[in-house]
């Protein structure tokens, strides 16, 4: 059983949970940048937690090998069986034959494609995701790919799922002050947390890159290269932050001023070009 | 050593030195998942877990372990060969001689998987990257910038200040583990002919 990719738009890059726990290896975590949506779509499929799924900027179209069971979550958007429109958030099954197509989103960035089985191309260091930055993992797909899907596993415990509302306002996603937020001004802190900052066409799985004020710093010269995580606020040298996503690198050297709470960075992974990002203060746990 | 945030799932160990640094990555590691910078230790996992982990280790018991080295035969034929002798003052000879006589340690990983950042060479060799770095450095490709020494696990962009090549692989997906270098491990660079690295 396999999906065979017959129109893309965009990219479609398939991600798990990713590689955890191999930062010595110089290897970044990875994995879906909507962890939650994965999570929703196989739910509702009945597959592990770490089944693989394919995380989709733009649109893709998808042609069953046999007949299977989909489900689609994350930013909403059109999808259609056939050219018949079709709901996200719930089990759709296929036809052998069958083609789906999975539209642009009307609002957010990613969509989830999901199928019963999980997609399981040959895993590296134990994960199928496609890491940007490093390289490992599947290729990105292209048209003609032919994706194999796994042996359905489980039973799915739900027939919908609500995949949640992104509003159209701005986007709050709470963060926790340092390490490196001494290395500000206290203005520049106070800039950080008080400003509606853009997200910029230049964002992608590696950082979510913000314009606004350029923050100013306490501290001149060179961080020593210390170690990032995945929402981590990193200021460049020109003063703008950037929020870091899955595909990061392991280390970095621009001062972290402060780390989005890690179940906030999944609504980082919908903020569109254009979409205004507030940040709140969260006290350090 | 003092405690820093980094969120929810997170904290950084912010220390005095690299070898502090090591030291505790060191004492952390079999118990948590760490990463190493160049004097900070991160360690995931909730910070109330992660600060009674701290407080229960020592980083001094680390400090004797032993450490296996491992050698890198190296053509010193790398492009800024003159560049770094002219910005040391040093011969060309003297800077092939400066960089095998004293072994590298691995401080911290980063920038491409098998990429390992080597420090504890000799002082003498701290040179600026370039002023514009190459689109393309090629594997293999042995650098220096500021106090590191580096190989370059595949092709990539890259600053440093090329002085030679190895052909030993430094990523290699089929090996367990797949990067040579690890944190902390010891390097030690050994010049060979041409064709013989």
């Amino acid at each position: 059983m396999s999906l065979r990719v017959t129109a893309l738009t965009g990219s479609a890059l398939v991600q798990d949970t990713g590689r955890p726990g191999r930062t010595g290896l110089g290897v970044t975590p990875s994995g879906s940048f909507d962890r939650n949506a994965a999570r929703q779509a196989n739910v509702l499929l009945g597959n592990p937690p770490d089944a693989a799924v394919l995380e989709v900027v733009g649109s893709v179209t998808v042609r069953a090998t046999r007949a299977t069971a989909v489900a689609v979550t994350g930013a909403p958007g059109p999808v259609q069986c056939e050219g018949i429109p079709v709901d996200t958030g719930q089990v759709l099954l296929l036809q052998d034959g069958d083609e789906l197509t999975v539209g642009p989103p009307a609002l957010g960035v990613r969509r989830v494609l999901a199928v019963a089985g999980g997609l399981t191309p040959d895993p590296v260091l134990g994960s199928r995701a496609t890491d940007t930055l490093s390289g490992l993992g599947p290729a990105p797909v292209t048209v003609g790919t032919l994706l194999p899907v796994g042996l359905r596993t489980g039973h799915p415990v739900t027939t919908r799922i609500e995949t949640g509302v992104l509003g159209v306002g701005d986007l709050t996603v709470r963060l926790v002050l340092g390490p490196r937020d001494d290395w500000f001004t206290p203005e520049a802190v106070s800039m950080l947390l008080g400003t509606g900052w853009t997200v910029s066409p230049r964002s992608d799985r590696i950082g979510v890159r913000l314009d606004g004020p350029s923050l100013e710093r306490a501290v001149a010269g060179e961080l020593e290269s210390e170690p990032v995580v995945r929402g981590s606020v990193q200021v460049t040298t020109a003063g703008l932050p950037v929020v870091l996503g899955p595909d990061h690198p392991v280390t970095g050297g621009y001062p972290v001023i402060g780390v989005v709470v890690d179940a906030d960075t999944d609504l980082l992974a919908q903020a569109a070009p254009g979409r205004r990002v507030r940040f709140r203060r969260h006290p350090a746990p | 050593m003092r405690l820093r945030p980094s969120g929810d799932r997170a904290v950084l160990l912010d220390c005095d030195d690299a070898a502090e640094a090591q030291a505790w990555f060191a004492a952390l590691e079999p118990e948590a998942d760490v990463t190493l910078g160049a004097r900070t230790v991160l360690v995931r996992g909730a910070p109330a877990d992660v600060r009674r982990l701290v407080g229960a280790a020592t980083p001094g018991e680390a400090a004797g372990r032993s450490t296996s080295e491992v050698v890198v035969p190296v053509t010193y034929d790398g492009p800024d060969l003159g560049e770094v002798a002219r910005l040391t003052g040093l011969t060309v000879d003297e800077v092939v001689d400066a960089h095998t006589a004293t072994p590298w340690t691995v401080a911290f990983t980063g920038f491409a998987p098998g990429f390992a950042y080597l420090t504890g060479g000799d002082p003498r060799l701290h040179v600026p990257r370039r002023d514009s770095p190459r689109p393309r450095v090629p594997v293999g490709a042995v650098g220096l910038a500021g106090p590191y020494s580096g190989v370059y696990p595949r092709e990539s962009p890259g600053g440093w200040q090329l002085v030679g090549s190895t052909d030993v692989p430094l990523w290699d997906l089929e090996r367990d583990p797949p990067a040579l270098l690890l944190p902390g491990a010891l390097v030690r660079f050994e010049s060979v002919l041409r064709g013989a690295a």
